[in-house]
């Protein structure tokens, strides 16, 4: 490198390394969240399903808000993760419940990889229906095979072990968010690594220009296929935490609810900083839980109200730029209304 | 031998012949010009090399390696990447940031998902001195979005020379370009090292005869006339078909 250019290339280092720096507003956040551990101690139960709820909407971000996928069938890894971590508690196969939240992410992991291969053809609408359709698919059988998890009752019988041998889920939920909330914070960094990788970068690019992206030598398949996985591997270990911390899973985890919920919450909290989710998960279950306080019966109501306001005043800056979701947010806001749908500018 | 060869390139789009028994061949360090009138089939050439578009018949050979059935993304790493004639870049992305990931994919760090964009001293290099050349140090903290026609035009052939090609190939690096900027353009392409083949794909003939060392002229899908610029310009035939007025004038 010669003189001239020493400058230039100490102004690129260090913007460069600036890109990836935590800001004190991260820092903060981060302490706050686990200051709520010593503030907030008659709430533990609504903390660990906000973490929780975090956690997953997080791994949505990630598909959504980097690589531009976007998915109604998030729940599939979620419950096929719950499921298989209260199986493998229930039949002693794995008892600390660590390894087995991690074996139960890479269970969803290769549901992930598998199921990835629908997603990376075809428009927006044709990836939600398809990512729908898994999470049926799967909620169904796990119906149809209830001898082994238990049906509509649900699986019971499961007890999970101390963490590390030492941190019994009390009743309180004490240990149970304090261990929610550890797992966010490490998924968190994960991720956070992830996206200011080249990887990450790349996946922008994908997003931003597939054409492009592959003209400059990037297999934007495998790009896709890799975050796909990943993203199933975070929510399944979200969905293993909700075993974990409730001894105890349902059909409902498979639900359309809980994926068309998680939408909500990542638009709430927007996409593409990685924050959304999580600010988004903490805005949703205050709202839930202040509303249910004032009308028990019709909180989604209000839910939904907040939501179609959140889509109409602010939708320029919510999504970080998803023509997409918020195309089909402003259309469901429409429908909510009995109105005929606003077409969403397209991004330019 | 050629650095690039197509033999008997074909492209039928339904019953519409795009490309009929095409067959080029550019030479090591050329500055070679594919010239025709609009819908001669000189896009559909690039997309068969790139492999956007799977050819109906024929080879496409790079450094005597079949690349016919190659994916897009392989031939670059191969080494042969292209601009586009309309912009294609990544508008919410930096200069700084669109140079970082093609440089680190050419490293074959793209799929390093631990370390940071840049980490790397041999990264940051590279970026440094791609951002000199194609004068996007002063813009290249900005949104992509946000710069100026000409500049936008630098960084798309930036971004494709970052990937390190032996063969470049230029879709109408210069169209639409203001005339202020102009000049910046046209240098930078001039100042391309001599090592890197070019294939120019061009309207303006001011750029095609001051810049190309070989023309090939292409017809309704085929090839008309191949030759030195001064051959192609004597031709009677280019005359009639295609320059006419403009290089009588």
């Amino acid at each position: 490198m010669t003189p001239a250019t020493a400058p230039l290339a100490a102004d690129v280092s260090r913007y460069l390394a600036r890109r990836a720096r935590w800001s004190p507003l991260e820092i903060g956040f981060w302490i706050f969240a686990f200051a709520t551990i010593w503030l907030f101690p008659g709430k533990y139960l609504i903390l660990k399903d906000t973490a929780i709820l975090a956690l997953f909407a997080l791994s949505l971000d990630l598909i959504v808000g980097y690589a531009g996928i976007i998915s109604l069938g998030q729940a599939a890894f979620f419950g096929l993760a719950g499921y298989f971590s209260g199986l493998i508690a229930k039949y002693g196969i794995v008892d600390e419940p660590v390894i087995a939240l991690i074996l139960s992410g890479f269970a969803a992991a290769a549901l992930g990889f598998v199921t990835s291969f629908l997603v990376l053809r075809g428009s927006d609408l044709t990836r939600l229906m398809v990512t729908l359709g898994v999470s049926l698919m799967l909620g169904e059988i796990a119906n149809r095979y209830s001898d082994l998890t238990g049906g509509a009752d649900g699986l019971q019988g499961v007890t999970i072990a101390p963490v590390l041998g030492r941190f019994r889920f009390d009743l309180y939920g004490h240990n149970g968010y304090v261990y929610c909330l550890i797992v966010l914070f490490v998924c968190f960094l994960l991720a956070r690594r992830i996206v200011y990788s080249p990887f990450g970068l790349s996946l922008r690019a994908v997003k931003e220009n597939a054409l492009r992206a592959s003209a400059i030598g990037i297999p934007v398949k495998w790009r896709l296929v890799a975050i796909y996985t990943v993203s199933a591997g975070f929510a399944g270990i979200a969905g293993a935490l909700l075993t974990q911390t409730t001894a105890f899973c349902s059909l409902d985890v498979f639900s359309l609810e809980r994926s068309a919920d998680l939408l909500l919450v990542l638009i709430i909290g927007g996409t593409g900083y990685l924050y959304g989710g999580l600010i988004g998960a903490v805005i949703y279950k205050l709202l839930q839980d202040w509303i249910a306080d004032l009308t028990p019966q019709y909180w989604q109501f209000w839910i939904g109200l907040v939501l179609v306001a959140i889509v109409l005043v602010g939708r320029e800056r919510i999504g970080g730029g998803n023509a997409a979701l918020r195309a089909f947010i402003v259309r469901l806001g429409g429908r909510l209304l009995g109105r005929r749908a606003v077409p969403a500018p397209d991004r330019q | 031998m050629p650095i690039l060869e197509t033999i008997g390139l074909e492209k039928l789009f339904g019953g519409i012949v795009a490309a009929h028994d095409v067959s080029l061949a550019i030479e090591k360090g050329a500055r070679h010009a594919l010239i025709g009138p609009n819908g001669a089939g000189k896009t559909t050439v690039i997309n068969l090399l790139t492999g956007v578009l799977r050819p109906t018949a024929g080879r496409i050979m790079l450094e005597g390696r079949d690349i016919t059935d190659t994916a897009p993304h392989e031939r670059v790493q191969l080494g042969m990447t292209r601009t586009f004639q309309i912009n294609q870049l990544f508008l919410d992305l930096t200069p700084l940031e669109t140079i970082g990931l093609a440089v680190s994919e050419r490293l074959g760090l793209g799929g390093d998902w631990w370390r940071l964009v840049g980490s790397k001293a041999a990264v940051t290099d590279e970026i440094v001195e791609i951002v000199e050349r194609f004068r996007l140090a002063d813009v290249m903290h900005e949104r992509t979005a946000t710069l100026p026609y000409g500049k936008q035009r630098l960084l798309e052939i930036a971004l494709a020379f970052a990937c390190r090609p032996r063969v470049l190939l230029l879709d109408e690096p210069a169209a639409g370009v203001p005339e202020a900027e102009r000049h910046e353009l046209l240098a930078t392409i001039e100042a391309l090292p001599a090592e890197v083949t070019v294939l120019l794909i061009e309207h303006d003939m001011d750029l095609v005869f001051s810049f190309a060392d070989r023309i090939s002229v292409l017809v309704n899908g085929s090839l008309f006339v191949d030759g030195a610029p001064e051959d192609v310009a004597r031709d009677p035939r280019v005359k009639a078909v295609y320059l006419g007025e403009e290089l009588d004038a």
